[in-house]
């Protein structure tokens, strides 16, 4: 196991290393000494039934929740901790910030700013946090606009836009802090079955530019197409892995053969 | 009822074209008209009291006293405001701190001043220089001080108005504000955070802005109440409006003549305060879809 891990290290350090992380709410244990390598351009679909901790590994990739043991690397950095000897201390609150911009998230309700309009949701972050050039921040987000096609509603508040132009515009904001790295949490659940594609659409065209994604899903033909492998987790453990012609085709445990029967 | 008799619905050309007569409630007008006649009535009888001289109230409504009376409750009202939101906005954001001791202490705070009476602050402040003869600023448990004054230099009846007033006002502020940043959204938090924003700038930047739309339409009609609470001070000749108005009829014995000047203005104020609240909420209003 040390000495496998070692050997992928010597190769070429993974954009995402978790090891052995638990995490547990309360008396209930969320995930179960989970481990999982992303390697940098692949993309990851993380399927299951809810309650399976697919979402809270997702959330450890950026900090979002604290784990209770093991740890998570992004790109060969510890997030959220520092390492001395046998411990993990947890870093200061503005470290903590410096490494999270690394990584991009998308959620469900999309979570916009809506006193702001979309290119002030955009551009916050880069001026505010990264200290880019406001005008530069402005160029940067318009090119992602036209990206996300939305260049006509940079002046848009959030509330007059539909769910799944909001989602694209939040797509953008993640991508204006230049991240190594994008997680998605469910990002077609909130939408009306109508306006799923168009989100799919520019998820599909980012993983095609190369982009490292994990992305929590319950779009199986998206996971099907786009996955470079899927991972199907049930009560806090990863039970199968691997690429989607066979986790999804031909699931080899009970479980994923029950989840896919009742989703599909 | 002849219509009834003449018609046969079943039949197509008699129920084609019906004019539809509605309904005319009777009680709301009886009630409404009952209503005119005591206000009229009332009015009247106000207007042509013999023991009430309405000239008096005329003749003082601009008098130079009574301006002044207004503009030190205009004052009152806005210095109180300020140093109570500002305050305010400390408090609450201490009450939801994850530090134990900082969520203690503005908890007693927001108990202690917002269950004394803000007439009995106004006495207290209004009397402090009988408890504490010199205020002095310096080291403590050493010889070194950097001044020392007497207290009732230091604190006059405008100033222990304010601190009164402010004092209470602050506790109200506190819980309206973080009422206001409790119902923003917690997924503006993770979205923020996930950005690399601190904690602090995300206060500054997402929470705040929008918790201002919850927090105005409470804090202007703590505003407006403010505004009357300031003619409290007339127990400590704070010298604003009322205590003005008291002055003149306490010399000229026309009470409530006068008392009609006080409330021209307290309606003056409070109508203004009433439209600049209602522009604030609108101009807030942005980026909501009603």
């Amino acid at each position: 196991m040390t000495a496998n891990a070692l050997e992928t290290a010597d190769r070429e350090v993974p954009m995402v290393d978790v090891r052995g992380v638990s995490k547990r709410f309360g008396h209930q244990e969320v995930l179960r000494h989970v481990s999982l390598t992303v390697r940098t351009g692949e993309v990851v679909c993380l399927i299951g039934p809810s309650g399976s901790g697919k979402t809270t590994l997702l959330r450890t990739l950026n900090h979002l929740e604290t784990v209770d043991r093991g740890r998570v690397l992004i790109n060969g950095q510890l997030i959220g901790y520092r390492q001395e000897q046998n411990k993990l201390y947890e870093y200061s609150e503005k470290e903590i910030c410096r490494r999270r911009r690394r990584v991009g998230m998308v959620f469900q309700h999309f979570n916009l700013f809506p006193h702001m309009t979309v290119l002030q949701n955009i551009i916050e972050a880069p001026v505010g946090v990264g200290k880019k050039p406001r005008r530069v921040a402005i160029e940067r987000a318009r090119s992602l606009l036209q990206r996300v096609g939305l260049s006509e509603r940079a002046d848009a508040y959030p509330s007059e836009l539909s769910g799944g132009q909001q989602q694209r515009v939040a797509i953008a904001r993640a991508l204006a802090m230049d991240p190594e790295l994008m997680l998605f949490d469910e990002p077609t659940s909130a939408l009306d079955p109508e306006l799923v594609g168009e989100v799919l659409a520019v998820m599909r065209d980012l993983a095609g530019s190369g982009m490292t994604m994990v992305v929590v899903t319950h779009e199986m033909g998206f996971a099907q197409q786009v996955a470079d492998r899927v991972i199907f987790m049930a009560d806090g453990i990863i039970v199968e892995s691997g690429p989607p012609s066979q986790v999804i085709n031909a699931p080899t445990h009970k479980r994923t053969q029950d989840f896919l029967k009742a989703v599909l | 009822m002849t219509a009834e008799q003449g018609m046969d619905l079943r039949r197509p050309e008699d129920s084609a074209d019906l004019v539809v007569v509605r309904r005319r409630p009777v009680f709301p007008w009886i009630l409404a008209g009952t209503a005119v006649a005591l206000t009229v009535w009332f009015l009247f009888a106000l207007a042509t009291n013999p023991a009430l001289d309405w000239s008096e109230t005329a003749a003082y409504l601009f008098n130079r006293q009574v301006l002044h009376g207004v503009w030190v409750t205009v004052q009152l009202s806005v210095i109180s405001a300020a140093i109570g939101i500002i305050l305010g906005l400390v408090i609450a954001l201490g009450r939801l701190s994850h530090n134990k001791v900082l969520r203690t202490l503005a908890t007693g705070y927001i108990a202690v001043f917002r269950s004394v009476p803000a007439l009995v602050q106004l006495l207290v402040w209004g009397n402090i220089g009988l408890v504490i003869r010199n205020v002095s600023l310096g080291i403590p448990f050493t010889d070194i001080g950097f001044f020392s004054m007497p207290t009732n230099e230091l604190i006059g009846p405008f100033t222990a108005s304010i601190l009164g007033l402010a004092l209470s006002e602050s506790a109200y502020m506190a819980e309206v504000i973080r009422g206001g940043v409790l119902a923003v959204d917690k997924g503006q938090l993770e979205a923020a955070s996930a950005l690399g924003m601190t904690h602090m700038r995300t206060t500054r930047r997402i929470v705040l802005p929008q918790a201002l739309r919850v927090i105005v339409p409470p804090m202007g009609n703590q505003f407006i109440t403010l505004i009357k609470a300031t003619s409290l001070v007339s127990v400590i000749a704070g010298g604003d409006l009322l205590t003005q108005v008291s002055n003149i009829s306490a010399m000229s014995y026309r009470v409530v003549e006068m008392l009609g000047v006080a409330v021209f203005w307290y309606l003056v104020m409070v109508s203004i305060a009433s439209i600049g609240q209602h522009y604030l909420e609108r101009f807030l209003a942005k980026g909501v879809r009603e």
